[in-house]
Formats: structure tokens, C-alpha cells, sequence
């Protein structure tokens, strides 16, 4: 009985649940970035470059799907190691603006070379090879691996550059060293989540690699909040279930999608998974209790 | 044939200019990179052509309506979202990610109104006669949007430089507190900035809206990166730089539509901007903010 439940479910939604994981995947790939104190919307742009490339792999070539994920992750981490050394000595705005061109370029070169990505068509009928452990077992080894690295010497870095970049640099730290680590660290993680959706939808397109998916991945990470590695996948979660459970609102639903984000930046500046205010939360309960 | 394309290249241009100073103003003044300013755009043609359909309002009529309408609503954004910011003294992404949402919030209220479709201005708007110079032929829409934006960007200008207001402004764009310590209303000519810069792009959004003729939600989204472009080149914050900066782009444009290809159009736009950014961030004429220890 239960077990029918569970499968009628699964038909449904099982994209959806699997849409999850990947976008806790690029939220996780842009918090990476912002420990570091680096605002880049490139994200979105390394997600398509790990999805042309591993769904190329598959589809032309036949290549087995872990060769076609590695590549996924090796292509974006090269071009976030080509184009890093002189665009990360941008910061602030400069360096998010010059992503966001970067973002554009790639968009519309994937546009415009119809001949290995079908243009503006986009690719089609990608073999679906992606399983919900694949997913699953992504999430797992990216949160291991940050998480670990959040206690090491590289996360200490990571958060000294963030403070004061000036400061961490006469300290000693290799500021343009760690920071290319961030990024082409990030571009990887987005390009694992590229690959991996591109074998779960069956269908990939320009279009769906551009500011607004840049947008909504950073929208991911700051509204879950970028002080914990929970944030980004609270954040995640929340952002991909929101548009199903305003369906109601039909026509609507995206203002509502606006007004959260907004709200979210004025009243809880931290996100939603604000460590300190959960646990002054948990203090409150357990004094009463 | 080029000097006909340098014509077009030019109305575009002032469009793009206009619309870029409104965005380059605010970031100078308040700070802030405003990502609504585009829906504000938006917003304030869809008011133009309630107002001339509903109100059977002429052109000029038009333009004030979408300048009032616009204008307000920077005001309302500022008033709402910006200013709180402000008072908590968040650090600069911030702002500019709630401007994100205040965009989304826009473009989806839009969309949800009056629907994804393309709408018009009624065709007898504007004047569909042409002139023609020695074989280069302008239309009368061309030539008021060349008048008037130049017009617009020399007023601006002017009140910029030689009145007591533009020189309170400039001080605000030096250092905020600084000029507050000097007794200048800072709060107050930070609401001026938010309704003036939006003002301007509501009527660079009729301006555009009568040039394309058409009218759309999403149409402040692809002006919006236009205008990063814009700002960019000319150097963020510089006046000077949105001007020749939205003139260059609309150049750029017009001409790789006309020697290289339609498809390029945008690709040429954004290879030059990322060019930029990585050999003179700057821009043309912008100063970098940078801490030197």
C-alpha cells in the first residue's frame, strides 16, 4: 500500500525531488565563491558548459555517464582557470558585472554555434542516465568535502579574504591563490550540477543558462543564508518547491517569488538558516522548558 | 549607406544613453547597482500607453506620464527597500540583490496584467513623416529622440554642474558623510536621485517602446544589460561615460547588425564589455574604488 503510494509519487515528482539536489548543488557552488568574499554570476554559465559538454559526450559519442560527469566538471574548472587570473583581480561590483558579460558571452556563443549545440534549438533527446543516487550521493561528497575544508587551513583562508582582503594578504595568505581555488572549485560543483540535470531532462537550451538562472542560483544562497553550509541547501530547497506550492496563484506566483527575496534581504539579513538565531531560538525553548 | 547606419546607430545610441544615466546616476549618487531600473523602464511605458489609450493623452502628454508614473515608483523602491538598507549600513550586494527582487516583483505584476504579449502605442502617436538629406532619410521618431534626449542628458548636465542642488549631489557621490557633516540633506536628495534617475528611464522606455513598436514585460531585462554594458564602458558613477558610452554601444550594435550579422548583435556588445572589464575596468572614464590599505 504504502509502497504504491510511494511509486505514484515518485512518477510525479521524481524530477522535481531531483531538481532539489541540483540546486543544492549551485547554491553550494556559488557559496563557495562568497566564503571567499567574491560575488561571481558566472555560475550559471559553468553549469551550461558542464551540461554541453558531458550531454555532447553522451550523445555523439556514447561516452559511459561517470567519463561524461568527470568532463563535466573538468571543462568549467578549465575555463574558470583561464578566465580566472584576470578577472578575479576584480572586486565588488566590478567582479560581479564582469561575470554576469561572461555569463552573456557564453549564452550567446552556445547560441550561435548551431552546429555542435544545436543553437538555439538546443540539444535533444539526452540519454536520461541520471539515477536519484547519483544526486544523492553528489550532494553528499560536495557537502563532505566542503565541510571538511570549511575546518581546514584553506577555510580559514577562505574566511580571512572574506573579512579583509588587504588584511589576509599582508598576513601572509595567498590571496590570488585561494581565490582562483574558489572559483574553479565553484565552477566545478556548478558544472557536476549542469551534467547531471542535462541527463535528467532529456532536453538542454541556451536559454536556460542565463541571468535569470544566475540570478536564481545566487537568489538560492543568500535567501538560505551563506553563514553555514545548510543555507544554500535550505535555500535551494525552498526556492525549487515555492513555485509548486504557489501554483495557485497562477500568473501571480513569481511576484510573490520577488516579494520573498525582498523580504528576505530587509528582515532577515542572514537568511533563512541564520545559525545565531537558531540557536538563541533553542536557548529560548529550553530555558522554558 | 554608413552615414544612414550612423543615424540609426544614433537614435538607438540616445536611447541607450538616457536610460544608462538614470542607472550610472543612481549608482553614483546612492551607491547602489539598481537591477530594477530596467523594470522601472518597463513599468513606465506600460503607463505611457495606459495613458494615451485610456486618456487619449498626445505624445508629450505620454512622456510626462511615464516620467511622473516611473518616478514614483524609484521614490516607492527607495522609500520601501533602499533606505532601510541604508540605515543598516549593509554592505553594497545587498542593495543590489533586493533590487533583483524588486525587478522580478515588477516584470511578473506586469506579465500577470496584461500578459506576455506584445502590446503597441496607437500608430498615429507619432508622426510617420520622414525628412530626407541628401539621401539619408530620418524619421520624425528618430529626430524627436535625438532632440529630446539630448536635451534631457544637457539639462541634467548642466543642473549637475552649475546649480547648488548638482553640487550637493556630487559632494554625496564624494563621500555621504562628509557632505551630511556639511548640513547637506543627504536623505532627502537621495529621494531625489531615485525619482529623477527612474523618471528618465520611464521615458527612455516610450522612447524604445515607439521605436521597436512594441511593448513587453520582459523588455526592461534585455535594456537592463544593456545598461550594465553602458555604465560599464563609460566608467560607473561618470555621466560623461553613460553619453558616449550608450552612443558607442548603440554604434556597435547598429553596425555589426549591418556588416556582420543580426544573430551577433548582442555577442559583439558583450565580448566588448568583458574586454573592457578585463583591460580597464574602470571604463572610459570611471575611477576605481579601490582601498589602498
Amino acid at each position: 500500500m504504502t509502497v504504491a503510494w510511494f511509486g505514484t509519487f515518485w512518477d510525479v515528482y521524481s524530477n522535481l525531488v531531483l531538481s532539489v539536489g541540483t540546486n543544492a548543488l549551485l547554491a553550494l557552488s556559488i557559496w563557495l565563491t562568497l566564503a571567499c568574499g567574491m560575488l561571481s554570476i558566472a555560475n550559471a554559465a559553468f553549469m551550461a558548459i558542464g551540461a554541453y559538454a558531458s550531454a555532447l559526450l553522451t550523445l555523439n559519442f556514447g561516452w559511459p555517464f561517470p567519463v561524461a560527469l568527470a568532463a563535466g566538471m573538468a571543462a568549467p574548472a578549465l575555463m574558470a582557470f583561464l578566465i580566472g587570473r584576470p578577472t578575479l583581480r576584480l572586486s565588488g561590483v566590478y567582479l560581479a558585472m564582469a561575470t554576469l558579460a561572461f555569463g552573456e558571452v557564453v549564452r550567446i556563443v552556445l547560441l550561435n554555434t548551431d552546429r555542435v549545440t544545436g543553437g538555439a534549438l538546443g540539444l535533444n533527446g539526452i540519454p536520461q542516465l541520471t539515477r536519484w543516487w547519483h544526486v544523492a550521493l553528489a550532494l553528499a561528497v560536495t557537502l563532505a568535502v566542503l565541510w571538511r575544508m570549511r575546518r581546514s587551513r584553506i577555510g580559514r583562508a577562505f574566511e580571512a579574504i572574506k573579512e579583509d582582503e588587504t588584511a589576509a594578504g599582508l598576513m601572509g595568505i595567498d590571496v590570488a591563490g585561494y581565490k582562483m581555488l574558489a572559483f574553479v572549485l565553484g565552477a566545478a560543483i556548478a558544472g557536476l550540477a549542469g551534467a547531471l540535470n542535462a541527463h535528467l531532462t532529456f532536453f538542454i537550451g541556451p536559454g536556460e543558462y542565463g541571468f535569470d538562472r544566475a540570478v536564481e542560483i545566487l537568489t538560492m544562497a543568500i535567501l538560505g543564508g551563506i553563514g553555514s553550509l545548510t543555507g544554500p541547501v535550505v535555500g535551494a530547497v525552498i526556492l525549487t518547491l515555492l513555485p509548486e506550492l504557489l501554483r495557485a496563484l497562477q500568473n501571480f506566483r513569481l511576484v510573490f517569488n520577488g516579494l520573498i527575496l525582498v523580504l528576505i534581504v530587509l528582515f532577515l539579513p542572514r537568511g533563512i538558516w541564520d545559525t545565531e538565531r537558531l540557536r538563541r531560538w533553542a536557548g529560548i525553548v529550553r530555558r522554558q522548558a | 549607406m554608413l552615414a544612414q547606419q550612423l543615424v540609426n546607430a544614433l537614435s538607438l545610441g540616445c536611447v541607450y544613453a538616457l536610460f544608462a544615466l538614470g542607472f550610472t546616476l543612481i549608482f553614483g549618487v546612492l551607491g547602489v547597482i539598481n537591477l530594477s531600473h530596467g523594470a522601472v523602464f518597463m513599468v513606465g511605458a506600460y503607463a505611457a500607453e495606459q495613458a494615451v489609450s485610456h486618456l487619449g493623452l498626445p505624445l508629450w502628454g505620454a512622456l510626462i506620464v511615464a516620467f511622473a508614473f516611473s518616478g514614483v515608483l524609484g521614490l516607492v523602491i527607495d522609500l520601501l527597500v533602499l533606505r532601510p538598507l541604508r540605515a543598516r549600513n549593509a554592505p553594497h550586494l545587498i542593495p543590489m540583490i533586493a533590487t533583483i527582487g524588486v525587478g522580478i516583483i515588477l516584470t511578473n505584476a506586469i506579465q500577470g496584467i496584461f500578459g506576455a504579449q506584445n502590446i503597441r502605442f496607437p500608430e498615429q502617436l507619432v508622426s510617420n513623416r520622414t525628412i530626407s538629406v541628401e539621401g539619408i532619410d530620418v524619421t520624425a521618431l528618430e529626430l524627436g529622440i535625438i532632440l529630446l534626449s539630448f536635451m534631457l542628458m544637457a539639462l541634467l548636465l548642466l543642473a549637475l554642474k552649475k546649480t547648488q542642488l548638482g553640487r550637493a549631489l556630487r559632494a554625496i557621490a564624494e563621500s555621504p558623510r562628509a557632505a551630511y557633516l556639511l548640513g547637506i540633506n543627504v536623505e532627502g536628495l537621495f529621494y531625489l536621485t531615485s525619482f529623477v534617475a527612474a523618471g528618465l528611464g520611464g521615458i527612455a522606455g516610450v522612447l524604445i517602446g515607439l521605436y521597436s513598436n512594441a511593448l513587453f514585460p520582459l523588455m526592461g531585462k534585455s535594456m537592463l544589460e544593456k545598461g550594465i554594458a553602458v555604465i560599464i564602458l563609460g566608467g560607473m558613477g561618470d555621466m560623461r561615460g553613460a553619453l558616449i558610452g550608450g552612443l558607442f554601444l548603440g554604434l556597435a550594435e547598429v553596425l555589426s547588425v549591418a556588416y556582420v550579422g543580426s544573430s551577433m548583435r548582442d555577442a559583439v556588445a558583450f565580448g566588448l564589455l568583458f574586454l573592457i572589464l578585463l583591460i580597464r575596468p574602470r571604463g572610459l572614464f570611471g575611477t576605481l574604488m579601490e582601498r589602498k590599505v
